[in-house]
């Protein structure tokens, strides 16, 4: 374990409200000391002279396809292309083949990451046996597996009743129900929005109802259990009203949402471009300012990928035969700083905040910060770096992003896990954690 | 391309004269005017066949029937369609079988616009005997095919352009020969 | 004008002018089918698909004809017949059409954009004879050729199109094609059967069909598919006919001479009464006739202009014979 210096750099960390050129020096993994100007003999040094210096990223939402589909990623790209947008930790959803609804499926993710990931990995347990939405899943087992967090993502919890336990049930183990809101009789056999685009192509539509419904269900579920409720990928402004409400109200609840919420709406699917099929579904522009809206004043807590890699053959189908979902790891970080800290919308501390120590306090993670003796995970970027998102790049084995081809800024160059370098200059140099 | 006038061969009254002659000459060679029919090929050749048909009621004092063709669907160059107008279409509301026509158009050249028409008029029907009138014929033929009447015969070269201008679509009468721009040529 | 497009996909982006191009060119060749040979050798050696994965008679009949009295070479795949049924992709069927090397693809499809995706992906020109809900142009052209012809133009005119609109690709290619040409469009419906923010394509919404109805010069009748039903659409056709089926007497509140249209196949006696449908003022044969003539024109101006390249490689030619046909 090599031992290193960065100079010179930006470093934004908003766990300790720090915005300044400090240097870091990182000892045995750890992070050994954070000041104004560290002079120290035989170390490495890494200069980092007009970069940002930020905590390791932290990813709350993405999907690894392993087990199951391994055609499309696995622990060992996923986390490449993890380490490729800067971030250091990942929390996988559990809708594999099979399930993480067990502590065995829990224990082989974290093997295999162990084995082959090259950053961290937080399995989420399921909410549900088998996602069915029928019987809990034994969740203190899970648990004692691992899991940072339990969610049937990919399926709402339809059974109001059944999230209500889950709720209860999950908040003896302090963890937290992620909840992908859906209520599927009303976004039935939608495809895309229901607005005037869906009108205009003629696709059915996912009403925001279909969300806004299931919001507020949980809100009122979560109100009652006091439990620890956190909503997944927002994506209407109605969505965003009600969990501000919640939240003025007391209501122990946090909110997600992905960068294609914030950048896209539903005008670009008129191309039938199928990479921009997505659940929920890319809203109006109205939603698209609710949601700007929603990540300045705090009422959405984190911004995670909600990466969902397929496969090109089951994204060269019909629009309607596409499955729903695209990658984002890879450009989540340029594009927050192109379309949020760029256009003034978030502070540089505030962005970082959304993608460090504000999933990882939603998770309960020890990490998402550069305190002196926490694990030296760091992101280093340049921040004024453009570039062109080009799929021949990506470390992820899938290539169904609709941002092939932008142009963006923010480039990130060197990642640092556990005081490992994984990433240096853009390149690779070490495979594993 | 760019082409500029070379000669003017033909003035309004060169044209009438042209036409009375050739009405005369169709009387003449086919004896009568029974079962004779008046074909023109759109653009020009329909106008030019009204006037003969015109002529040919002054001097006979019978109205012949006048059709009128439009081969665009005939032709052997569909790829031209991109630059074309929109599509015309053929009026001939009667049976052509048994009957003798005289097909007119404005210029005789490649022929390949004959071709289309004769292949169009056998659709509708088997005429006992099809003549052609053309105001201008300028050579260079690339099928059998030749004139029975002719206006005015103008030797021309395979560059230059012969350019008739008629008062229903051009609001002038004359034909001129156009030859191309020296150093303008475009490939 | 000239023609320039490879594909016609939809309505939605097609100018005033080529609307009005394609209409003229299709009155041009009505008269083809009234000759003693219905045939004319415009698309003669032109190969030509019909890839229909959706059930139609109908459709796929108007296009057979309309290819065979163009004198086109003809393939048909239907969805009972293709390969697709065994599990093959659309992009294999479609690696293979391309392959055969021919000149246009008509293409049926149960979803939307499926006939984009194609267009995209095959150098052939495409038409799109139906894609989900979304768009039928060539339908939407016959429509607009028949009201032309019986009313002499199409500006100006109040049209009422009445039925499940949400589900309707007829209805929205209409929408584009009558509001581009100048026509207004009023929809009328159940609020169920109008998709959100519809008004925003340039027409207006009612619920009451007799509002609808007044002052119509054509009254469009769309068919009400049996499954909405089950799917609380409506709660059954008997109320649908009560509440919106045209019958004699609604029609009297459109103008006396309007003209009752349909896209078939009719459920007689539920959004049409049998009366209406086969009374005087309709037009329903005449969209029949008219949709070989639209058909026969998109085919041979996309046909014409797939090898735009050779076109223009050969124009000093062809203008030589222009300057000599002309
Ligand atoms: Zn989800
Ligand atoms: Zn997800």
């Amino acid at each position: 374990m090599t031992n290193f210096l960065i100079k010179g750099g930006r470093v934004v960390d908003p766990a300790n409200n720090l915005d300044g050129v400090k240097d870091i020096l990182v000892e045995k993994g750890k992070i050994c000391a954070v000041s104004d100007r560290i002079e120290k003999d035989g170390v490495r040094v890494i200069s980092a002279e007009g970069k940002l210096v930020l905590p390791g990223l932290i990813d709350m939402h993405v999907h690894l396809r392993e087990p199951g589909r391994e055609d499309e990623e696995t622990i060992e790209t996923g986390t490449r292309a993890a380490a490729r947008g800067g971030f250091t930790s990942v929390a996988c959803m559990p809708n594999t083949d099979p399930p993480a609804d067990n502590a065995g499926v829990v224990k082989f993710i974290l093997s295999q990451a162990e084995l082959t990931g090259c950053v961290r990995v937080y399995p989420v347990g399921s909410i549900s046996k088998g996602l069915r939405g029928e019987e809990l899943s034994d969740i203190g087992e899970l648990f004692e597996a691992g899991v940072v967090g339990i969610s049937d993502d990919g399926e709402p919890v339809s059974d109001s009743n059944l999230m209500r336990r889950a709720l209860e049930y999950a908040s003896m183990f302090h963890l937290t129900v992620i909840s992908h809101c859906e209520e599927k009789a009303l976004s039935s056999e939608g495809i895309i929005n229901e607005g005037y685009v869906s009108t205009v192509l003629g696709l059915a539509g996912i009403p925001a109802a279909a969300e806004e419904v299931m919001v507020a269900r949980d809100i009122i579920l979560a109100e009652m259990t006091g439990a620890s409720l956190h909503i997944a990928h927002v994506s209407t402004s109605g969505s965003v009203e009600l969990i501000r409400r919640a939240k003025s109200k007391g209501i122990n609840l946090s909110a997600e949402t992905a960068p294609h919420y914030f950048t896209l709406t539903d005008e670009e699917v008129r191309s039938f471009d199928t990479n921009l099929r997505v659940n929920p579904p890319l809203r109006t522009v109205r939603d698209l300012e609710a949601i700007i809206e929603g990540l300045k004043d705090g009422t959405i807590d984190a911004i995670a990928t909600d990466h969902a890699p397929h496969s090109v053959v089951e994204k060269e189908q019909e629009f309607a035969l596409a499955p729903p979902g695209m990658i984002g790891l890879e450009t989540a970080f340029s594009l927050v700083m192109s379309e949020l800290v760029d256009k003034g919308v978030l502070s540089l501390e505030q962005a970082v905040a959304k993608m460090t120590v504000n999933p990882a306090k939603i998770l309960g993670l020890d990490a998402g910060r550069l305190n002196e003796g926490a694990d030296a995970d760091i992101t280093i970027v340049d921040p004024d770096k453009g570039y062109t998102v080009d799929a021949e790049r990506f470390a992820s084995k899938s290539k169904n992003s609709p941002f092939i081809g932008r142009e963006v800024r923010g480039m990130v160059e060197t990642v640092i896990v556990a005081g490992q370098p994984v990433l240096e200059n853009g390149k690779f140099v070490l495979e594993k954690k | 391309m760019e082409f500029r006038e070379k000669s003017k061969i033909m003035d309004g009254a060169a044209i009438e004269k042209a036409l009375i002659r050739i009405a005369h000459e169709i009387v003449e060679k086919l004896k009568t005017t029974d079962d004779l029919i008046i074909i023109g090929i759109r653009t020009r050749g329909a106008y030019l066949a009204e006037r003969i048909v015109d002529r040919i009621l002054e001097i006979s004092g019978v109205g012949v029937p006048l059709g009128i063709l439009d081969i665009t669907l005939y032709r052997d160059d569909l790829t031209a369609v991109a630059s074309q107008p929109v599509v015309h279409s053929t009026e001939i509301p009667f049976d052509l079988t048994g009957k003798r026509i005289v097909l007119v158009d404005d210029v005789l050249y490649t022929c390949r616009t004959m071709r289309a028409a004769i292949d169009e008029l056998m659709d509708f029907g088997r005429p006992s005997l099809v003549q052609i009138a053309v105001l201008v014929d300028r050579g260079h033929r690339e099928l059998p095919i030749r004139p029975d009447y002719v206006g005015k015969n103008v030797p021309t070269s395979r560059d230059e352009m012969v350019d008739v201008e008629i008062d229903e679509v051009d609001g002038k009468e004359q034909v001129r020969i156009l030859g191309l721009v020296e150093g303008k040529a475009g490939k | 004008m000239n023609w320039k497009r490879k594909d016609l996909l939809g309505l939605e982006e097609l100018k005033k002018e080529e609307i009005e191009f394609v209409l003229d060119t299709a009155d041009s060749f009505r008269e083809i089918s009234t000759r003693a040979i219905r045939k004319v050798p415009a698309l003669r050696g032109r190969t030509i698909v019909l890839f229909f994965l959706e059930a139609s008679t109908r459709t796929r009949v108007s296009f057979e004809l309309a290819a065979k009295r163009l004198s086109a070479d003809l393939v048909n795949i239907s969805s009972s017949t293709s390969s697709m049924l065994k599990g093959e992709t659309l992009k294999d069927t479609i690696r293979n059409i391309t392959a055969m090397e021919v000149d246009l693809v008509i293409v049926r499809h149960g979803m939307a954009g499926a006939p984009h995706w194609l267009a995209r992906e095959i150098e052939p020109g495409v038409v799109n004879a139906g894609d989900g809900c979304h768009e039928h142009p060539t339908q939407a052209l016959l429509d607009m050729l028949t009201i032309r012809e019986k009313k002499k133009k199409l500006e100006g005119l109040r049209v009422a199109i009445v039925g499940d609109i949400s589900h309707s690709r007829v209805a929205r290619s209409n929408i584009w094609g009558l509001t581009k040409v100048g026509a207004s469009v009023v929809v009328a419906g159940p609020p169920t059967f109008i998709p959100p923010c519809i008004e925003k394509m340039g027409v207006t919404v009612k619920y009451r069909v007799e509002e609808a109805l007044e002052g119509a010069d054509v009254v469009m009748a769309l068919r009400i598919q049996r499954e909405r039903q089950g799917k609380n659409l409506i709660p059954s056709l008997r109320e649908y006919r009560k509440i919106f089926g045209i019958s004699r007497e609604r029609l009297r509140l459109s103008k006396p001479d309007a003209l009752v249209m349909h896209p078939g196949p009719i459920n007689r006696g539920i959004e049409l009464d049998p009366d209406v449908a086969d009374g005087p003022q309709s037009v329903i044969l005449d969209q029949v006739t008219s949709g070989v003539a639209v058909r026969m024109a998109v085919m041979y101006l996309l046909c014409g202009v797939g090898k735009e390249a050779i076109s223009r490689q050969l124009s000093a030619v062809s203008k030589k014979q222009k300057a000599e046909s002309l």
